[in-house]
């Protein structure tokens, strides 16, 4: 049997949302071109625009295509940083957890724009402590360029105060950019409820496929493009329309993901852990997303595991990798107070709509030997 | 049985992998990343665990058909190899790291993780071969002398010997490449790696100096006259000749060889080119790829290189040491080096050369 428990990672298109692809490719067009077959084609995008708006909470005219989610937090916040900085702004406020899409284009912005970054702690449960924000606030408020804190963390699930801090923000006239990829299709998220400026989504979390993602971006404002070219997407994001990806988006968009399963199923999969393994640990319990398990085996190395459940036929993730393919310890895990140790023994298991019980069940049957396993094996 | 093959990136290991598996075995590929700054290419012939060749290894995998891993053992290499590969130099000898990577990292960091995960030993695209003797597996020379690496293998104990398979041995290496192009693996033309992995300049006196400092010192007759100054003992080699930068020159002309290197006075000691010879080694540390060695003298062969001439010996145990007399005078063994001795092709065992008499 086997397990797939990485849904986080990327989830099984839609049947919807297969079809619709499937459908699009079909059919010819360029959407940019003024003729039938283009004007077509443009349609079926601009119906797809305006349907995600409808489920995002924003207006159609907020939606700008993107080839990913990274280009979403790539555009979004050298964007927002570029025009702060014609203002004399160059400070850049991050939270310490955020993913690599936001954390990598900072540190560029750092080494090549002039930028200065700080990293907004968070708390043992990996939620941002909203204190430490209002004091950067309280001080250096008029220097801040952009604050870009994530909707909920991919690796733990921690669902993070955007309306608290939006809120701060609105009070200076901060622009907040927040990486809602995980979030999206999961939790409620309304763009103009929580009163954000930006917002990355992306296509393949959801159902949808990959190669597409979303920058909602507020009515009115430019930002300087990463791409130049022909001008699409209010000239923020050049290149030919990905048609049948934004129809396949906007059709995976339009189905719910089953929220209330899914919780079950985390909470048999979260309890079946402490029994099994008794000093076990889950990382982050508070508001979260519903089908991350995020859990501390004390004694093992989270590649071992990963091994020894693949050859059980067991999908799970341990969390990003150098480029040469080494495990690294989760600069989320180290900055909610782990020790590189602690963290290097953490293991993500993420549950998605295809999820059984039988799966759930298949891995509390594997999960002791496993872990007597990868103890024994770790040497250091 | 169930097999962890070590994947380099290169052509050996890829075939030992493809081997294991028509053998019957279930594989899993796995590649030790050894540096924790990896070079993106690797370039020329030199070096190891760059990206390029964890790419390497995995596109190996993939075709041989087996999972695919990769191990970060940056600490282990770190500690048990390149530190060691330091404190040798720093104390005047010359050390063999591959050695040390057999002992340390091959078959004891990733056997022993194997063996705990369930697995039943190591394959690797060495090129050795062991049999099954009443006492148990023995190491022995491959079949292809020109690329016999049972000198680097020596460190390996018994128990060691047990968990190795070494699917290559039997084969000369350009069939190997033949057949990893018939298998269509891509790394069937790459080439052989030299060298020092670690130093991927190739420059060890430079990756020394890097890292032990540049030392001004004396260089000596045999006297005790200085002749000349160096910059750090532990850049020479016992036996060396060239780079001696020496002004005064022998009353005959004869050229001058380094004969002792003393770390503590960063003093290094030449002399001519008879008195380097040497005819009873002393090795510390042994280790037995198969039964101990006797008290009582033994006759047999002693390799001090890598890639050296066996030469004809006596060798017996004398307290904790491992002693070997040659019946031929041998110019210039450095300390550090390891010396191995062989029953044939077999492997009797290993220890590091830690002392020299005429």
């Amino acid at each position: 049997m086997s397990v797939y428990l990485d849904h986080a990672a990327t989830t099984p298109m839609v049947e919807p949302a297969l079809v619709a692809m499937n459908q699009q490719l079909r059919k010819l067009g360029n959407p940019s071109s003024l003729h039938t077959p283009g004007r077509s084609a443009r349609k079926d995008i601009e119906q797809s625009r305006e349907s995600l708006a409808k489920v995002v909470g924003c207006i159609p005219s907020e939606i700008i295509f993107t080839g990913s989610g990274t280009e979403s937090d790539n555009t979004a916040l050298k964007g927002l940083f570029w025009k702060g900085r014609k203002e004399g702004k160059n400070l850049v406020l991050i939270s310490a957890i955020e993913h690599h899409a936001i954390l990598d284009p900072a540190q560029w912005l750092q080494e090549h724009e002039g930028a200065q970054v700080i990293e907004i702690p968070v708390d043992s449960n990996g939620v941002v402590e909203i204190e430490a924000l209002d004091t950067l606030l309280s001080q250096r408020a008029d220097e801040v360029a952009v604050i870009s804190v994530m909707h909920a963390n991919n690796e733990t699930g921690a669902i993070q105060p955007i309306a608290a801090i939006v809120q701060a923000a609105n009070e200076y006239s901060i622009p907040v950019h927040s990486d809602a990829v995980q979030s999206f299709g999961k939790v409620g998220l309304n763009f103009a409820e929580l009163g954000l400026t930006a917002m990355s989504l992306s296509g393949h979390k959801i159902g949808g496929p990959l190669g597409i993602g979303v920058l909602v971006l507020k009515r009115g404002l430019e930002l300087p493009a990463l791409l130049h070219g022909g001008g699409q997407e209010r000239e923020i994001r050049s290149g030919t329309l990905n048609a049948p990806a934004i129809v396949a988006l906007s059709a995976a968009a339009e189905c719910s993901i089953p929220v209330e399963e899914i919780q079950q199923l985390r909470q048999l999969l979260e309890n079946g852990i402490k029994q099994a393994v008794p000093d076990a640990y889950i990382n982050s319990t508070g508001e979260k997303l519903p089908g991350i398990v995020n859990a501390t085996y004390p004694g093992t190395e989270s590649d071992t595991l990963l091994l020894l459940l693949d050859a059980e036929g067991i999908a799970a993730s341990t969390g990003s990798a150098c480029s040469a393919g080494v495990q690294r310890p989760s600069h989320v895990l180290l900055a909610m107070g782990h020790n590189e140790k602690s963290a290097r023994s953490s293991l993500r298991f993420s549950i998605g709509t295809s999820t059984t019980r039988a799966e759930i069940e298949r891995v509390l049957e594997v999960l002791p030997v496993v872990i007597e396993r990868a103890r024994a094996a770790n040497l250091r | 049985m169930r097999l962890i093959a070590a994947m380099s990136g290169g052509v050996d290991s890829a075939v030992a992998a493809a081997r294991a598996v028509d053998q019957g075995h279930e594989v899993i590929g796995v590649h030790l990343a050894l540096s924790s700054n990896p070079q993106k290419y690797r370039s020329g012939a030199r070096g190891c665990c760059t990206v390029e060749d964890s790419h390497d290894a995995r596109r190996a995998a993939d075709v041989v058909g087996i999972p695919f891993y990769i191990w970060d053992m940056a600490e282990e290499f770190h500690e048990g190899v390149v530190e060691n590969f330091l404190s040798e130099y720093a104390a005047g000898r010359t050390p063999n790291p591959c050695l040390r990577c057999n002992e340390k990292i091959k078959f004891a960091a990733v056997l022993d993780r194997a063996r705990a995960m369930g697995f039943d030993g190591v394959v690797t695209g060495h090129y050795a071969r062991t049999r099954q003797s009443p006492s148990g597996k023995t190491l022995h020379r491959a079949v292809d002398i020109s690329k016999d690496q049972s000198y680097v293998l020596s460190v390996l104990t018994v128990e060691q010997i047990e968990g190795a398979y070494f699917p290559l041995g039997d084969t000369e290496k350009i069939d190997i490449r033949k057949e990893a192009a018939e298998r269509g693996l891509s790394v069937a033309n790459k080439p052989d790696s030299h060298d020092i992995c670690f130093v991927p300049s190739g420059d060890n006196a430079g990756w020394l100096h890097e890292r032990l400092g540049s030392e001004v010192g004396p260089i000596v007759d045999q006297e005790g006259k200085e002749i000349g100054k160096h910059k750090g003992a532990y850049t020479y080699t016992i036996g060396q000749r060239k780079g001696l930068g020496l002004s005064v020159p022998t009353e005959d002309g004869s050229p001058r060889f380094v004969l002792k290197i003393e770390p503590k006075t960063n003093t290094v000691v030449v002399g001519a080119r008879a008195d380097l010879a040497i005819r009873t080694m002393y090795g510390e540390k042994p280790v037995w790829c198969g039964p101990a060695v006797a008290l009582t003298p033994t006759e047999g062969f002693v390799q001090i290189r890598a890639h050296g001439q066996p030469l004809p010996c006596t060798y017996y145990l004398d307290g904790d040491k491992l002693v070997a007399t040659l019946a031929a005078p041998l110019l210039g063994l450095a300390t550090g080096q390891a010396m191995v001795i062989y029953d044939g092709d077999r492997v009797v065992g290993s220890a590091t050369v830690c002392e020299t008499l005429a």
